[in-house]
């Protein structure tokens, strides 16, 4: 759906459809009124949800105030907890993730946008969409079965050649931060593609062919011209696929290894924010625990929030450029 | 076509509705009699037509679900607190009443490979482990319990709850009592602050993360690791002897407390007394509102409780690795039922 | 051929080539991930699993009867929450938009479309559960209705769109009024597309675990009517799959294997019928 804002903000012609809007805006009250009524019911529902997050988590708030954001001690016995293992958690998968998908995703894009036939291109493009489609359950489960019995058989051979990084001490289990973010990469690479390109085909022809006028070779043309051209645009499209990995749930608890710990170690086991509250929140058998897992919603309400918010406005201002030349 | 598809996929929403002429009943609770429960609510939907669903979502989710009314009755391994008690009480405006169904044992289950025989444990290698002071297999305190085994010097994997849960509340409850240092630095509850290790959710969860996991060590419930064969240590009991989790050591354990049962039922049986108990034994509770609304819900529910506490049930359970309730518990837990308004 | 140029134009076949292998890659794991689906849940799939339920541990055979059904159910309800707001918000958008509310209207579709599930889950569980003191399909249909709002407007908003204004004009030079040039000639036109739309907006909340785990809850027997938990495939999938049980971990590859399967047709057929009608997305 992302890609239909773009094609969205290209297709549209807002002037000549305000104009028209105008000369009717007159017409029917009562068609007005539903469409209005939706439209507002959308707003209703979106600030209810946020109010609903603000007013449940307030045991919390009270409690811990702003220091539950760098507490790191998760103690149900005497109900003394903090966040920060767990925003930890989740930055870091969602980091691994990017780190993992973005040359992959870009380079796809690259390909599909510039250098493959459009036939090929469309019919690639078409099955990379498919795998954004395939529920988050899914990745969960070929996360168990597959990715950790796989990344275990792996594990001597990463050792030995990125052992001496911190990242890759101690013991290592399958379920890990490394996993988790194997997974998110997955899930996140068609995100990325299918922007990418979007944004890449966005880029008006007339700075290819310069710089293949000018002696270029495909590749530089490319590299050194559109996707700098293109760029604000596909940092737009890494934020919104980060955004969506911060909130991923299913597939992440499944493989993270449910243990909020602080690590350096990408092989220890970690917790997700989306995963804590998938956990927990049923148990909730405590007053201060619910209040706990719904402030921890609301902030990862918050930083989904900041991060899509960011990268509408980098992808919107990129097309808008693409559309003045 | 899309109609045809359209047409097909409402009336399959229908015969999901036609069922609904027979009762349903929602419970929620503890993982750990899952297995038993799944099988009683089974034969007893086929015996009278009422449907019991059951969701094993952990011993806190039960307390918390028929806390806040969300289910119909709960079930839990632990029983609730005086705190939880009370914040009932002010919620509903009524009590909660504790009925055992059977016994269980939590057995300490490990994927060691090369060792195939069952491993003794000592109290103080269990809680030396959870604690994360024993990090080694072949650690003296576990090596000297298993004399003549060749126990390889991996390290251990240690895995436990990441959910509230009844199983915890008896594992921590054991440990609190024979490990002054866990009492203190860790204590006992449905979830607590482990020391070390990986968290799974639920007695599946362990299950298959222990599984999956060489060198690990996990605690489930005891038909967990039976149905998946998987090895699990005799542990050293009160009066120094290391037993077998088993339908009959469990029975055992309880044996002391029948007697002195107390009204409410709510009674610890870890680490009990005798030579033949095993040491990490409890009961297990459905949590019943003391006021049922609905009538025919309540009927039902008591007539289960009834049909629960009859020796055939009872025999399902044991076919299922549970101890079946002593007699004196039995019978007190009839007179109880009265109690339910 | 110079040094300078060699380095270029090898420079140049490596990254297209190195570009091509990362779509090839992205392209593979799709057919992986439907292999292993097909290999695993695809071969022990039979017919017990469309029409029994499932049975206690121990026992075999049983299947996923009410989780199908279930699933549907709650999708009925999603429908019916989700696409009358989202098709009337993306109609007021598309005709009535340009104001300072359709800008606010705008924003907060963006933010609830980046609301994740379990946050929505949540919402769902303190609004309806809370108050109501049980389970429900309707709550967990609720909730992913509420996951489809944002799809549908923008969909709906950018199909109205593609309507060309030449058709709207001639209906207004006709005489019509503004509501019925909407009704009677632009939505018609782009009914098809917005359907389609939505059929992809469906199958997106089908596989949605998160928000149903603590509003659907689960159901071991068929759920009567709405107003009681009920089971549903992805649900299934997830506890099945985190279970210990050989048989177990069969259904929940057959559960993901029916699931998949669903999800991915309703893609292809509705992006061909996008793609056939001109409104392709790329």
């Amino acid at each position: 759906m992302e890609t239909s804002e773009i094609s969205t903000n290209r297709a549209r012609s807002p002037e000549r459809a305000r104009r028209f809007s105008d000369r009717l805006a007159s017409g029917d009250t009562a068609a007005n009124l539903i469409v209005f009524l939706a439209a507002a019911s959308i707003v209703f529902i979106t600030s209810w949800i946020v109010f609903e997050l603000y007013r449940n988590s307030a045991a919390s708030r009270h409690e811990f105030g702003w220091s539950f954001l760098t507490g790191s001690s998760w103690d149900p016995v005497n109900e003394h907890y903090g966040a920060l293992p767990f925003i930890y958690g989740t930055i870091v998968t969602s980091a691994l993730a990017l780190l993992m998908a973005i040359p992959f995703g870009v380079g796809a894009a690259i390909f599909l946008a510039e250098l493959a036939p459009p036939r090929i291109s469309n019919a690639l493009t078409f099955l990379i969409e498919l795998l954004a489609a395939v529920p988050s359950v899914i990745y969960g489960l070929l996360g168990i079965f597959v990715l950790v019995p796989m990344l275990k058989s792996a594990e001597p051979a990463i050792r030995a050649t990125l052992g001496f990084l911190p990242f890759f001490k101690g013991p290592f289990y399958g379920v890990s931060l490394l996993a988790a973010g194997f997974v998110l990469a997955v899930m996140i690479v068609p995100f990325i593609i299918s922007i990418s390109r979007e944004v890449l085909l966005a880029v008006p022809a007339d700075q290819r062919e310069a710089a293949l006028a000018l002696g270029a070779t495909k590749w530089e043309s490319t590299w050194d011209i559109v996707v700098p051209f293109a760029g604000k645009g596909i940092v737009g499209s890494i934020f919104l696929a980060l955004a969506r990995s911060l909130g991923e749930t299913m597939a992440v608890t499944m493989v993270i290894g449910n243990t909020p710990q602080i690590s350096m170690s990408l092989f220890a086991p970690g917790y997700s924010i989306a995963a804590v509250i998938a956990n927990e929140f049923a148990e909730a058998s405590s007053e201060m625990l619910r209040s706990t897992l719904i402030e921890l919603g609301m902030v990862l309400f918050a930083l989904t929030f900041l991060i899509n918010g960011f990268a509408r406005i980098l992808i919107i201002t990129t097309s808008k450029k693409g559309n003045a030349t | 076509m899309k109609r045809t598809a359209l047409l097909v996929f409402l009336s399959a929403l229908l015969t999901g509705i036609a069922f609904a002429e027979d009762l349903l009943i929602n419970a929620a609770g503890a993982s750990f009699p899952n297995p038993i429960y799944q099988k009683w609510f089974s034969e007893y939907q086929k015996k009278t037509g009422v449907r019991i669903n059951y969701q094993s979502v952990g011993s806190g989710a039960g307390i918390g679900q028929i806390t806040e009314g969300t289910v119909d009755f709960g079930a839990s391994d632990g029983p609730m607190n005086a705190e939880q008690t009370k914040k009932f009480q002010d919620k509903r405006g009524f009590g909660v009443l504790h009925f055992p169904t059977v016994m269980g044992a939590v057995v300490v289950t490990y994927n060691l490979p090369g060792i195939s025989q069952a491993l003794n444990f000592t109290p103080a290698a269990i809680s030396g482990i959870y604690l994360g002071k024993i990090t080694k297999w072949n650690d003296p305190e576990i090596a000297k319990a298993n004399p003549g085994v060749k126990i390889p010097a991996n390290d251990i994997v240690v895995v436990h709850r990441s959910d509230g849960s009844g199983t915890t509340y008896v594992f921590t409850d054991y440990l609190s009592k024979v490990n002054p240092d866990w009492k203190s630095k860790v204590g006992s509850a449905t979830s607590v602050t482990w020391p070390i290790g990986l968290g799974a959710a639920k007695n599946d969860g362990v299950a298959g993360l222990v599984k999956q996991t060489a060198n690990s060590i996990g605690y489930v419930e005891l038909i967990y690791a039976t149905q998946n064969k998987m090895a699990y240590g005799n542990v050293k009991n009160k009066a120094g002897a290391f037993v077998t989790a088993s339908s009959a050591s469990v029975s055992a354990a309880a044996a002391a407390s029948a007697k002195t049962m107390p009204e409410d039922f709510k009674v610890s049986i870890v680490d009990a007394e005798g030579k033949s108990s095993y040491p990490i034994s409890t009961f297990t509770w459905l949590l019943i509102p003391e006021k049922i609304a609905d009538k025919g819900k309540k009927t039902a529910i008591v007539n289960f409780i009834k049909w629960m506490l009859d020796k055939d049930a009872q025999a399902l359970a044991e076919s299922l690795d549970y101890a079946s309730l002593p007699k004196p518990v039995v019978a007190k837990e009839l007179k109880a039922i009265a109690k339910v308004q | 051929m110079t040094p300078r140029l060699f380095y270029r134009k090898a420079t140049n076949y490596v990254m297209l080539t190195l570009t091509g292998l990362c779509a090839l890659v992205a392209v593979g794991i799709l057919f992986f991930i439907l292999g292993y689906l097909l290999w695993n849940g695809g071969t022990s799939l039979n017919l017990d699993f469309f029409t029994k339920l499932p049975v206690p541990v121990g026992e075999s055979g049983g299947g996923m009867a009410n989780a199908l059904v279930g699933t549907g159910k709650l999708l009925l309800i999603a429908s019916l929450v989700g696409v009358p707001i989202g098709f009337l918000g993306g109609v007021y958008l598309s005709e009535y938009g340009g104001s300072t509310f359709s800008f606010l209207v705008r924003y907060m579709t963006d933010l609830l479309n980046g609301v994740p599930s379990i946050v929505i889950g949540i919402f769902a569980y303190t609004v309806i559960i809370l108050r109501q003191h049980h389970f429900s399909t309707l709550a967990g249909g609720i909730a992913l209705g509420i996951m489809m709002i944002p799809i549908a407007v923008r969909s709906s908003e950018e199909f109205l769109r593609a309507v060309p204004a030449s058709l709207r004009e001639a209906a207004v030079a006709l005489g019509a009024s503004k509501s019925r040039a909407i009704v009677t000639v632009v939505i018609p036109a782009a009914l098809d597309a917005i359907i389609t739309g939505i059929m992809l907006d469906l199958a997106r909340v089908a596989g949605e675990t998160a928000p149903l785990i603590f509003t659907a809850f689960g159901n071991q027997f068929w759920s009567p009517g709405w107003n009681q938990p009920t089971s549903s495939l992805p649900v299934m999938i997830y506890s099945y799959a985190i279970s210990p049980y050989d048989e177990w971990h069969r259904q929940a590859w057959s559960a993901g294997f029916v699931l998949l399967s669903l999800v991915l047709f309703v893609n292809v057929f509705s992006r061909l019928v996008l793609a056939r009608k001109g409104h392709a997305r790329s």
